[in-house]
């Protein structure tokens, strides 16, 4: 007996989707993001946890078998009494996290986002975030950067933790990010949900703004323009970046600020840049529509009475397929390309 | 360290007589209240007293004293329980035993760290507290410090999966550091544990996850007295479990012949004639 919802659901399948073009492998866990023309990065993180776990021995790094995917190994190879392998166990992980956090320790817990955020919810809210510890966690494969489909897409987790009082919540561009935010979120007395991006992580920000710098709850203008406001977090302001050069060409003039730090929102510089007035404001983000950057910094408008052209680049309320990521990249519209494309279609 | 805990320890009370005001303290909380877990308060009681009065140290006015040991609530609901012991330690000021569940009070239905002196963690999200006690007594290994994590938690939080992902941390880190407390009642929401979830055989299954594993009966002092003794002897690296078998009511008969539920109902009326029965059976 089966149900109607259910009946060979694969079937839909047999009609292929990609109708022009090459079709790509697979994107495995390990590949980095693609970001041509950018220089890279080798395990940002790996090496900043490095840096600072030498001039502060409250640091301890530990992992949920993910040390490898999450550079994590950087630190326990270098420092393997600090390093605490808790195998494939989340719920202890964040647990453990939050003792050793409770006995004076700075630790950086690390798993993918969407393990940290489904499966270990209960215990990040009450074991961590409730008692308001200063533990760090730090989860690879954040939003649309895998193509392995649902289980290992956490396209929700920033909305899970924006629920969360007390969490902070930062989702870096790339290494430049990553790299400052390590010491910085180790000094802030609280807890703290990070994505990650691993391996060769390119560096952008500082390409287009020499003196970029991470600051915690900041937002920062990277590119100044007079027709477009593109407000972005994560990948995305990379994107954004790109897109814009795109559409410079063709007399589009695009602003870009960057916003790494979802939660607590940098509502003022938000409000001054929207509130300038003429331009169109787009948020984009790696993240589902639902709850994340763009629905922030609506409501910050909204309630403060700034009320500009706005539209949201998201990715949609879907479980979302499997595949390569340059497909899949276009195929929910986050792409340069689509980017590009549909900021010229709002024009 | 030692002369501190004599201090608390050092009237001429017996651990007989601290159970029963730890009984005694719940069941004028429970008046206060009207209600509240009384069932679990009167059963763990013994528990409690041999744990504030014979084996954990503590300084009674240093809660966060570094040199404690450990004591983690993961049942948050039995808080009522833990209030009680605490007060009797003078970890808690007995005056604020009427404020118990009420606004303002530093003593809500389930512990909460933030609320009350003592409370080291807030418990009540059941399975929480074996894995934050793992951290705990690795962070005391880190910092060489010789105190131990007592984690109390009830035979209900057995069917959480996180139990026993900490019970495999704490073996495969060798935390000879950590013992946990199983009330094992055998009641929780919907009825019995061993029927809703059944953890048994238990002793094989702490004993298969590398701890030592002790199961007496949680309502005999002497039983429960060597247990701990006994648990903190222990010289093998590895954690230990000590199951109490424990009676729900223990100490109100009446009570304790009544048809248990997690929640036992007890009508007004009944606050008093509790602690008139319980007053029939104190100690000399």
């Amino acid at each position: 007996m089966t149900l109607a919802s259910m009946a060979r659901k694969y079937e839909q399948r047999r009609v292929p989707r990609i109708t022009d073009g090459e079709r790509m492998a697979t994107s495995a866990m390990i590949a980095s993001l693609a970001a041509e023309g950018y220089d890279t990065v080798n395990a940002p993180f790996g090496h900043a946890l490095v840096d600072l776990a030498k001039k502060d021995d409250r640091i301890v790094g530990l992992t949920a078998d993910l040390s490898k995917y999450t550079d994590l190994h950087v630190f326990a190879n270098v420092m393997p009494d600090r390093f605490y392998q808790m195998g494939m166990a989340e719920q202890v992980l964040v647990s453990t996290a939050a003792g050793l956090a409770r006995e004076g320790f700075i630790p950086f817990a690390t798993t993918y986002a969407v393990f940290a955020s489904r499966r270990a919810y209960d215990f990040i809210a009450m074991a961590i975030a409730e008692e308001n510890l200063p533990v760090k966690i730090i989860c690879a494969l954040p939003g649309l950067t895998t193509g392995y489909g649902p289980s290992h897409q956490a396209t929700e987790d920033l909305a899970i933790f924006r629920g969360l009082p007390n969490m902070t919540i930062i989702d870096p561009c790339d290494a430049d990010d990553i790299a400052g935010m390590v010491p910085q979120i180790a000094t802030h007395d609280g807890p703290v949900y990070s994505r990650l991006l691993r391996g060769k992580v390119p560096s952008v920000l500082t390409r287009h703004k020499p003196d970029y710098k991470f600051q915690l709850g900041k937002a920062q203008m990277i590119r100044e323009g007079k027709d477009v406001l593109i407000i972005s977090s994560g990948f995305m302001t990379m994107r954004a970046l790109d897109a814009a050069e795109r559409l410079a060409a063709d007399n589009v003039d695009v602003a870009v600020l960057h916003v790494p730090t979802i939660k607590p929102l940098d509502t003022e510089t938000i409000l001054a840049e929207a509130g300038k007035g003429g331009r169109l404001v787009v948020t984009a983000e790696n993240h589902t529509e639902v709850g994340g950057l763009g629905e922030a910094v609506a409501r910050t408008l909204l309630t403060n009475g700034v009320a500009p052209s706005f539209r949201m680049i998201a990715l949609p309320d879907e479980f979302l397929e499997a595949g390569a990521l340059p497909t899949l990249h276009d195929m929910y519209e986050i792409s340069v390309d689509k980017v590009a494309e549909r900021i010229k279609g709002w024009l | 360290m030692e002369g501190a805990v004599r201090t608390v320890r050092g009237s001429n009370m017996t651990l007989a007589q601290r159970a029963w005001n730890i009984r005694r303290k719940a069941l004028l909380m429970g008046e206060v209240q009207g209600q509240g877990y009384i069932g679990q308060a009167l059963g763990i009681a013994d528990v409690l007293a041999a744990s504030y009065f014979h084996a954990l140290e503590y300084r009674a006015e240093d809660p966060e004293w570094e040199g404690r040991d450990r004591f983690l609530l993961s049942i948050g609901h039995y808080a009522i329980a833990l209030y009680a012991v605490l007060m009797e330690a003078g970890i808690l000021p007995e005056e604020e035993l009427e404020t118990y569940g009420m606004d303002d009070s530093r003593m809500p239905m389930s512990g909460m760290a933030s609320y009350t002196p003592g409370m080291e963690i807030t418990g009540g999200s059941l399975g929480h507290g074996l894995g934050i006690a793992v951290g705990m007594a690795l962070g005391l290994k880190r910092k060489k410090n010789p105190a131990l994590v007592y984690n109390l938690m009830s035979d209900g939080e057995l069917g959480e999966g996180s139990t026993w992902e900490a019970a495999m941390s704490g073996a495969h880190h060798k935390l000879n550091n950590l013992i946990c407390l199983v009330d094992f009642n055998n009641q929780q929401a919907d009825g019995k544990s061993t029927e809703m979830l059944c953890s048994e055989p238990l002793e094989a299954k702490w004993e298969a996850f590398g701890w030592h594993c002790q199961r007496v009966d949680g309502n005999d002092l002497n039983a429960v007295v060597a247990a701990f003794d006994k648990a903190r002897a222990v010289s093998e690296p590895k954690p230990r479990v000590i199951i109490f078998d424990t009676r729900m009511c223990k100490g109100v008969p009446f009570l304790e012949s009544r048809e248990i539920t997690h929640f036992v109902r007890v009508e007004a009326d009944e606050w008093s004639k509790a602690l008139a029965v319980l007053e029939e059976g104190k100690p000399q």
